[in-house]
């Protein structure tokens, strides 16, 4: 289980652009949960998973990923605890390299590297075998260079290569916003089948209230560095947005003005 | 162009072929534009030139000049990855800081080596004359380094590298210590050059405190004409790709000095290197320029 307890990072501190963008957040996250994230612009929810990720280190407070406090390990010495996907295509893969080859380095994450072929008959052969279930002919395409692929293509492979190793929590970075209303859907539903079939504890951070809704059990609302509302089981199931909207304004006494939360 | 002549640019194109997979590792698979070949190409002629004239083995003498080009790349990385300096500062900060050490080194602004053994001298059969045995024995030596090259990228390793390249931020979130790839990464580029130096001053007759300027320019030449000559994406054929580069461009230095007509002399050496990267460098808006008028012709 995912454990974070009173994080704290601040931006520029002491300068007059001082950003205070986590204030004391905190979160468990029991194994085998898929948690929806959300919040409007600036509400620290990327903040948030790359302090979970590692990609941040924390100013205060601290993160625990099954019983190992990870709070001062770098981003590569936790990749053998946290999977991720990010928002923009071209962050989660190598341009440059091919399928097969972005696939392998997946396949290492968390386990020292050696000398031993990167690629061989057996791993191309488990490769193919995932690219299938994709069902978007990639299958044939191993030695293609991931450039080649369209955006939704690579989150799909991303999501895929996030899935090769095991992992105590999956991030996912609003994996979807830069894609097409129709490509995102397969994404999203991808996500959806790989997170039940292997059973994974995982955190997707969205910008879109129905999908927060839609996916997983239990969904987080963040607001100004801190979890402001937390719905899970009961409460959460027949929910829909408006309802949602106004308990978040019931709490902080304030209107949504972030025109995106609204918007499907 | 005389047979020898030819032989010559192939020799000396064939050692800087080794200073053009280094720049090959350094600029185009961990993207760290590094300068500090300047100082570890005659840190290499420098090492080996100092300890065969003391009386050292000329493959000990080698291999330690190796590996003090590897020490120097990994120092520009530590400079870069753990004190922050940008990469380009971190280069010529180590490029100028060697010119001073060589010189220590050397104890002289130059070593020669006439009547020592050089591992030339101790391989060569001696069958054929020296620059026509030279060449082939380097054509073997590079051929070797290259495959190596070829395997190591290959393997997990060498994987983690290019993607510490291509994208750091992926590849730390894979789990690779981006760090220590760079330093690595640099340490094997260097290693490369410094061999070359080593190859060079043994081959050459001796080190010179001066044989390192333009040496960066020399490998960046080799690459770019490498790539334009065989455009390829994956990793053996680019290896291949730049010591064709390097043989080329000694083979275009050699034409250009050795044609009376035009007139030059080996001074201008260096001006010639830079006129014909810079023409390589702009040949693909020429390319381009010419397309679009013989389009808008027909």
């Amino acid at each position: 289980m995912l454990s974070a307890k009173n994080l704290k990072i601040t931006f520029n501190a002491g300068t007059p652009i001082e950003n205070r963008a986590l204030r004391g957040l905190s979160l468990d996250i029991p194994t085998g949960q898929f948690v929806s994230v959300i919040g409007s612009n600036g509400a620290g929810k990327s903040t948030f998973l790359n302090a979970i990720s590692g990609d941040l280190l924390v100013d205060e407070g601290s993160v625990t990923i099954d019983h190992t406090d990870v709070t001062r390990k770098h981003a590569w010495e936790r990749a053998d605890l946290v999977a991720r996907v990010f928002q923009d295509p071209m962050a989660g893969t190598c341009e440059a390299l091919t399928i097969e080859e972005n696939m392998a380095l997946a396949m290492a994450r968390g386990r020292r590297r050696g000398f031993s072929f990167a690629l061989n008959r057996q791993n191309r052969e488990l490769f193919r075998e995932k690219l299938a279930i994709l069902n978007l002919g990639l299958e044939k395409r191993l030695t293609d260079r991931i450039g080649l692929l369209s955006g939704g293509q690579r989150q799909a492979v991303s999501l895929l290569m996030a899935s090769l190793q095991p992992s105590r929590i999956l991030l996912l970075d609003e994996h979807t916003a830069a894609l097409d209303p129709k490509t995102a859907a397969f994404v999203l539903e991808l996500t959806a089948r790989i997170i039940e079939e292997s059973k994974l504890t995982a955190m997707m951070v969205t910008h879109s209230m129905r999908q927060a809704l839609d996916y997983g059990s239990r969904t987080v609302m963040l607001h100004q560095g801190q979890v402001v509302l937390d719905v899970s089981g009961k409460e959460r199931e027949g929910m829909d947005v408006p309802h949602l909207l106004e308990m978040f304004e019931r709490t902080r006494g304030e209107k949504v003005s972030d025109d995106a939360l609204l918007l499907d | 162009m005389t047979l020898y002549s030819f032989m010559g640019a192939l020799e000396i194109g064939l050692i800087f072929s080794l200073v053009a997979l280094g720049v090959l590792i350094s600029f185009r698979i961990l993207n760290f534009p590094d300068l500090t070949v300047d100082g570890t190409f005659p840190l290499g002629g420098a090492v080996a030139a100092t300890l065969i004239a003391s009386g050292s083995d000329p493959f000990t003498a080698t291999l330690v000049a190796t590996a003090a080009g590897a020490f120097a790349g990994m120092l520009t990385g530590w400079f870069n990855v753990r004190l922050r300096i940008m990469d380009l500062l971190a280069g010529i900060l180590l490029m100028t800081a060697l010119y001073s050490i060589n010189l220590r080194i050397m104890g002289k602004p130059n070593v020669p080596l006439i009547f020592e053994p050089t591992v030339f001298s101790v391989l060569l059969p001696g069958v054929l004359p020296d620059y026509i045995e030279k060449p082939l024995l380097l054509v073997v030596v590079v051929l070797v380094i290259k495959f190596a090259l070829d395997w190591f990228f290959s393997s997990e390793t060498g994987l983690a590298m290019r993607a510490t390249g291509a994208n750091p931020r992926m590849a730390r979130a894979q789990g690779v210590a981006t760090g220590r790839a760079k330093l690595a990464g640099l340490a094997l580029s260097n290693a490369l050059v410094s061999l070359a130096g080593a190859l060079f001053a043994q081959s050459q007759g001796g080190s010179d405190i001066s044989m390192g300027i333009g040496t960066i320019v020399i490998g960046l030449a080799a690459v770019i004409i490498g790539e334009s000559v065989l455009p390829a994406r994956r990793l053996i054929w680019m290896t291949l790709a730049v010591i064709i580069g390097a043989v080329l461009y000694r083979f275009f230095i050699a034409l250009a000095l050795n044609s009376e007509f035009i007139g030059l002399k080996s001074q201008d050496l260096n001006l010639v290197a830079s006129l014909l990267v810079t023409f390589v460098l702009v040949l693909p808006i020429l390319k381009r320029n010419l397309r679009l008028r013989g389009r808008q012709g027909g």
